[in-house]
């Protein structure tokens, strides 16, 4: 028994030597997670800790869950956690539209058309967030912009609201200008689930008699729903993550009551304002374990649903 | 006669998506042409809201305006080095990874991607990798704007999952018999097997790096070494603040004449190269997209 396990224990270092060219490929990437994903991991410790950059991370003082308590005792704690979840919820709305639009493009009779409609429709996922911000607030103009003209054009005068200023017009402005971006992309996915459909199915459907629209309803809605499945519980993990970039360049003073969330409000207090490391860790901290609990939960209902067959682990 | 009335709503049903589809494009086309046509506008034309479709009094003015601004220069150069490098580096990194990860025979395969997994799952979060990035000292340097996010999980994956499905283990098994390294083999058969994810991943990375606005704001603090990102938004956001300071909206809308039709003409300049590779590489990304929704 010794000598077989030692003998496989030779042949494994033997291999192992032989692909040493292979471990040299990885050694870089690895060393690069090792640097700068793991050991922010064990950093998060600063979230317990009273960090003072002069006594590094170990050095300073073990206070447990003090910053916790802080944020959760904050008066402001109430209304970003809410705006965060209003903010993530209203935009998880939208999750159907993409891929109504792939059904739609998919059901439509002129392949060219399709394909120019496609092609435009993907052209705003390229304007980075800062650019896209700026047009939104061009074309939001009372004045010069879009908004203004159609305003003129329906017959009103003067200037109509500026609703740049207004706080009530922050959500549907962050959301929408969301979907102009987002949809035509996102839709990408499902119209490659809807190209592997086998025709058969339509061709059997339509010798039942069934109509175009009949036949989206029972062929390709079934046939892509592995893949909402999926991209469902993808999107349900970013549901307290509101991005911070676009929310925090859409921030006005005027609308600060709606804007603030989590995100934003970690750079704030960790890093702009008042400048604490450690309570903008501990407010980091809650966020990702909020999400993780909800990719975990989300992940366990869908698979339990689908009898295992889907799951993202 | 059921047949007959399918057809027939058939075709009603067609004109409805099409027309539906129709408003979409207008929605979305429209914005682009009037962002266009108004950054070949004039300043006035601009500003008073003449401009509906096509350019009014045109001229070049908007982009006299942007090319004298220095900063946008610097910007772009800086812009250029941290997407060029810091693509190609993000490439490298990705095929390093993921080959081996590829390979059946691999001993280290497990161990990478528990690795992997876990980096996936948990992060540390931006203040952690903040105090990380300042105890290195690589706050404020270029160095960090062009190797941050060298490594990203999902791209790894991708390229792992197209390796696996397109090249033939036979190949290796033939290639090790003829005396070939594993870099060799790498060099010489995988990476030519494949230009149609190489590109994918690069370009993922250089549209990613190009508009990046997060890391330079928070790691940057001398303006020589913006990107134009940051550019970009001091110049976009800088009549805001003069808006919402006078009350008048008309005046405050005519001292930023010439500011505004600069600002159409800088998201023309800053978006330009990702727009021009766009239609070229447009069936590339499509087949990214689809890659990465193959799962395993």
């Amino acid at each position: 028994m010794k000598e077989i396990s030692q003998v496989k224990r030779k042949r494994w270092w033997r291999l192992f030597k032989r692909q040493w060219q292979l471990h040299l490929f990885v050694l870089l990437p690895v060393a690069y997670l090792l640097v700068f994903h793991f050991i922010p991991m064990y950093g998060v410790q600063v979230a317990f800790r009273d960090y003072r950059p002069l006594h590094g991370i170990m050095g300073s003082e073990w206070v447990g869950l003090k910053w916790f308590e802080q944020f959760l005792s904050n008066y402001q704690f109430g209304q970003v956690f809410s705006n965060t979840l209003i903010l993530s919820l209203y935009s998880l709305a939208t999750f159907p539209l993409p891929i109504i639009f792939a059904l739609i493009l998919h059901a439509i009779k002129s392949e060219r058309y399709t394909k120019v409609v496609q092609t435009v429709a993907y052209i705003p996922h390229f304007i980075s967030i800062s650019v896209m911000v700026g047009i939104i607030s061009m074309l939001l103009s009372p004045v010069s912009g879009i908004y203004g003209n159609v305003y003129r054009m329906l017959g009103g005068f003067g200037y109509p609201v500026d609703f740049r200023a207004s706080a009530q017009a922050f959500r549907h402005i962050y959301v929408w200008s969301g979907v102009w971006q987002t949809l035509g992309w996102s839709s990408i996915i499902y119209m490659a689930a809807l190209s592997s459909v086998s025709p058969e199915l339509h061709e059997a459907a339509q010798i039942d008699g069934a109509s175009r629209l009949k036949r989206m309803w029972h062929v390709d809605i079934p046939a892509i729903l592995p893949t909402i499945a999926i991209q469902f519980i993808l999107r349900c993990t970013q549901v307290i993550a509101v991005g911070f970039e676009k929310a925090y360049l859409l921030q006005s003073p005027l609308n600060t009551s709606v804007s603030e969330v989590i995100s934003t409000y970690v750079y704030k207090v960790g890093m702009s304002s008042f400048r604490s490391f450690s309570y903008g860790a501990a407010v980091g901290l809650f966020n990702t374990v909020i999400n993780l609990a909800l990719l975990l939960s989300v992940n366990f209902t869908v698979r339990k649903a689908t009898d295992n067959e889907i799951s993202l682990f | 006669m059921g047949y007959k009335s399918n057809r027939m709503s058939d075709r009603t049903f067609n004109v409805i998506l099409t027309i539906i589809a129709t408003i979409w494009l207008i929605v979305v086309a429209y914005p682009c042409i009037y962002i266009i046509s108004s950054s070949f506008s004039s300043g006035t034309a601009v500003s008073s809201g003449k401009v509906l479709l096509w350019p009014v009094e045109p001229s070049l003015t908007g982009y006299e305006l942007v090319f004298r601004y220095k900063m946008v220069w610097v910007g772009y150069a800086n812009t250029l080095l941290y997407a060029g490098v810091g693509a190609a580096i993000h490439l490298l990194m990705t095929i390093f990874c993921a080959y081996p990860l590829s390979r059946r025979d691999y001993l280290g395969k497990g161990f990478v991607q528990k690795m992997l997994l876990v980096a996936m799952v948990f992060s540390g979060g931006l203040i952690p990798t903040y105090i990380l990035i300042s105890d290195l000292g690589l706050v404020n340097t270029r160095l960090w704007l062009i190797i941050s996010g060298a490594v990203s999980i999902s791209h790894i994956i991708i390229m792992r999952t197209f390796f696996q499905s397109t090249i033939p283990q036979e190949l290796l098994e033939s290639a090790r018999i003829d005396g070939i390294s594993d870099a060799g083999y790498l060099v010489k058969v995988v990476i030519p097997l494949s230009k149609a994810s190489i590109s994918v991943i690069l370009l993922y990375a250089l549209v990613g790096k190009w508009n990046d606005y997060f890391t330079p704001m928070i790691y940057l603090r001398s303006r020589e070494y913006y990107p134009l990102q940051l550019v970009v938004r001091e110049i976009l956001n800088a009549a805001k603040v003069d808006i919402s300071n006078i009350t008048d909206i008309e005046v405050a809308e005519k001292l930023a004449s010439a500011a505004d039709l600069m600002k159409y003409s800088l998201v023309i300049v800053s978006t330009l190269p990702m727009l021009i590779l766009y239609p070229f590489l447009r069936r590339f990304f499509e087949k990214g997209v689809m890659m990465g929704s193959l799962k395993g």
